[in-house]
C-alpha cells in the first residue's frame, strides 16, 4: 500500500508577520520558513503506519519554490522514502493544488493521502476535501485516531461537540488533527541518510492543468489592535468593574 | 442572484451556527434558499422555514442523508447549486468546513473560506496568519462558495418567516463512508460557540485536574470552559476545547483568560470577545496587552476567592 504525504512550506508558526507597505500580501523575505506543524503530524501518522507493516512506501510531495524541497527533506529525514517536487512560482489556490496533487496520485496508484487539516499560512482548510472530492474517495477529516483493517479505515474525527468515529472506504484523503500524534524528532544521522533519498523534480507547467485564478486578492491589511485595558488590584475591584462598568456580570 | 445555504440540523432541529450564515446572505443580497437534506427530517425543515428571509427551503428527505456524510451530501449540493444559485454558503463549523471544499471542487470552483466580512456579492474580507492578516480577496467564479465565521455575523431569529417547502430527490448512496457514533461531551455547560461567557485555562493551570476550579466558575456565570492549545497538547482537556487559530474561533460576552500567556495563535482564536479579563502572574505576558481587565497574581489564590466572591454575588 502506498501512502502520499502532502506536505507545505509555511511561515514559522512562531514568527511574527510583517505586512507589506503596499498592502498586497505578507513580507516572506528573510522570514524562517517550515513545514506546516499539522502536516509534520500527517508524516508522523504515514511513517507509523509503515512502521506497523501496513504501509509500503512514503512519498512525501510539495507544490512550491525551488526552497520547498528543504521542506520534502524534512519529511524524509523523519522517514518518508522518495520526494515529489512540483515546482511552482506562481500563488495557486487549492483547487489547482488539488487537481495537481490529483494527477500525482493516479500517476503512483496509491492508496491513502495524508494531509494536514490546515496549512497555518492561508488557513483554507480546502485541499484534502477537494482532492478527495476530484478523485472520487472516501474523505476523513481532521482525525485523532486512526485504525486500519484490510479496505477498512476507522477513525475518530474532532468534530465541535466531541468525537465522531466513521468507517470509510480505501482509498481515501485523511486530514490530521492535533491529537492524532507527536511527531519525532529528526535525529542528525537521518538527516544526513535523507541527503540520499531521491526526490523527482516536476515542472509545474508539464502537468498541462489549467492555472486560471479563481479568486484575487485585493488586499492585506493588519487587523484593527484591541486598545489594552486598565489593571485592577484584586478580585473585589475585579468583581465590582465587571458588574458595573462593562455590565458583563 | 440567489444564495443556497447548506442547513446544518439534526433532523428535528436546526443549529443555531446556519443562523448567523442567513446574515451574511442577506448581505450579499438576492434570494436565499435553505436546503435540509437528512432523513426523516421534516422538523428541520419546517423550522427554517420559519427563519426570517429564507424565501424557500428545499427538503431531501433521505435515508442517505441521515448522518450527514461528506461524499453523499457534497454531490447533492453540487448538483442543486449548479442549476440556478450563484452563491452557496454554509457555517464554518467542523460540518461545514467538511462538507463544502469537496462541492466547491466538484462545481470547479475555489472556496473562500471563514468569511469575517461581506463587501459587495463577490468581495468578501477573510482572516489569514492565525487572523495576524485581512486579505480582501474577490471571487471571479459564477459560482462563488463560501463559509462564514459566525462570529462575526449575528445569528437572525428563529421565527418571523413562512417559506416554502419544496421537496427535491437524493442522489443515492456512495457507499464510500459510514456513520457509526458520536461521542459528545460538555452536556451540561453551553456549548463555546454560543455560550456568553467563557472561563478559559492555559499551561499555567499546570494539570487536568485543577480545571475543576475554572468548571466551577464557569458554572457559577453560566458559561462554558475552553482551553489553550497548550492546555490541550498537556492533556489536560480534549481537543474540543480548544481555543485558537486551529481550535474554536469564541467571542463570548466575557472572557476569562487565567494562567495563558497569550500566544497569538490562542489570541487568534478569542481577541473579538466584548470583554476580555485575563488573571496570570507574569505581568508582562502578552494576553495583558488585549486584556479589558487586567489581575496580576497567583490562579490557585485569585480563583478560590473569585469563586467565594461569586458565592456571595
Amino acid at each position: 500500500m502506498k501512502v502520499i504525504v502532502s506536505v507545505k512550506r509555511v511561515v514559522n508558526h512562531n514568527v511574527k508577520i510583517r505586512i507589506k507597505a503596499d498592502q498586497s500580501g505578507v513580507d516572506l523575505t528573510n522570514v524562517k520558513m517550515s513545514m506546516n506543524p499539522f502536516d509534520e503530524i500527517a508524516v508522523e501518522e504515514a511513517i507509523r503506519l509503515k512502521e506497523a507493516g501496513k504501509a509500503s512506501e512514503i512519498i512525501a510531495v510539495s507544490i512550491g519554490p525551488i526552497q520547498a524541497q528543504e521542506t520534502i527533506r524534512t519529511a524524509l529525514a523523519m522517514g518518508a522514502d522518495r520526494g515529489i517536487h512540483v515546482i511552482n512560482d506562481i500563488e495557486i489556490e487549492p483547487i489547482t493544488i488539488a487537481k495537481i496533487l490529483k494527477s500525482i496520485v493516479e500517476k503512483i496508484n496509491s492508496t491513502i493521502c495524508f494531509f494536514g487539516k490546515q496549512a497555518i499560512d492561508d488557513d483554507c482548510n480546502q485541499t484534502g476535501q477537494m482532492l478527495s472530492a476530484l478523485l472520487g474517495w472516501s474523505q476523513a477529516t481532521f482525525v485523532s485516531r486512526i485504525e486500519i483493517n484490510d479496505n477498512e479505515v476507522t477513525v475518530n474525527r474532532e468534530i465541535d461537540g466531541g468525537l465522531e468515529t466513521i468507517k470509510v472506504n480505501t482509498p481515501v484523503v485523511i486530514t490530521t488533527d492535533l491529537r492524532l500524534n507527536e511527531p519525532r524528532f529528526v535525529s542528525l544521522p537521518n538527516i544526513i541518510k535523507a541527503k540520499k533519498k531521491t526526490i523527482d523534480q516536476i515542472m509545474l507547467s508539464d502537468l498541462g492543468i489549467n492555472l486560471s485564478s479563481h479568486l484575487k486578492t485585493i488586499k492585506v491589511v493588519e487587523p484593527p489592535e484591541r486598545k489594552s485595558g486598565i489593571k485592577v488590584a484584586n478580585v473585589c475591584e475585579l468583581l465590582s468593574k465587571l458588574k458595573n462598568e462593562a455590565k458583563v456580570i | 442572484m440567489s444564495t443556497l445555504i447548506f442547513f446544518e440540523h439534526k433532523n428535528d432541529n436546526i443549529s443555531i451556527a446556519s443562523l448567523h450564515a442567513v446574515t451574511a446572505a442577506k448581505q450579499i443580497g438576492g434570494d436565499v434558499v435553505a436546503l435540509i437534506a437528512g432523513s426523516s427530517c421534516t422538523p428541520a425543515a419546517e423550522a427554517a422555514a420559519k427563519v426570517p428571509y429564507v424565501s424557500k427551503v428545499i427538503k431531501i428527505d433521505s435515508k442517505e442523508y441521515e448522518h450527514l456524510m461528506p461524499e453523499n451530501l457534497a454531490i447533492l449540493i453540487a448538483r442543486i447549486a449548479a442549476n440556478s444559485y450563484s452563491h452557496v454558503l454554509a457555517a464554518a463549523t467542523s460540518m461545514g468546513k467538511n462538507i463544502m471544499p469537496r462541492v466547491a471542487a466538484l462545481l470547479d470552483v475555489a472556496q473562500v473560506s471563514e468569511i469575517v466580512e461581506v463587501i459587495n456579492e463577490n468581495t468578501f474580507v477573510r482572516p489569514i496568519y492565525a487572523g495576524n492578516a485581512l486579505a480582501t480577496v474577490q471571487s471571479l467564479d459564477a459560482i462563488k462558495v463560501v463559509t462564514v465565521r459566525s462570529t462575526n455575523f449575528d445569528a437572525v431569529a428563529t421565527t418571523g418567516g413562512s417559506a416554502k417547502i419544496e421537496n427535491n430527490n437524493g442522489e443515492g448512496d456512495t457507499g464510500l463512508s459510514k456513520f457509526v457514533s458520536t461521542q459528545q461531551s460538555n452536556v451540561d455547560r453551553p456549548d463555546l460557540l454560543s455560550a456568553k461567557v467563557i472561563v478559559s485555562g492555559g499551561r499555567g493551570m499546570q494539570n487536568g485536574a485543577n480545571f475543576k476550579m475554572l468548571e466551577e466558575i464557569a458554572d457559577k456565570l453560566g458559561g462554558a470552559v475552553g482551553a489553550t492549545r497548550a492546555a490541550v497538547d498537556a492533556g489536560f482537556l480534549s481537543n474540543e476545547y480548544q481555543i485558537g487559530q486551529t481550535g474554536k474561533v469564541v467571542a463570548p460576552d466575557l472572557y476569562i483568560a487565567v494562567g495563558i500567556s497569550g500566544a497569538i495563535q490562542h489570541l487568534a482564536g478569542m481577541k473579538n470577545s466584548k470583554v476580555i479579563v485575563a488573571i496570570n502572574n507574569d505581568e508582562d505576558a502578552p494576553i495583558f496587552k488585549i486584556a479589558d481587565y487586567c489581575l496580576v497574581g497567583d490562579l490557585f489564590k485569585v480563583l478560590p476567592e473569585l469563586k467565594a466572591s461569586l458565592d456571595n454575588l
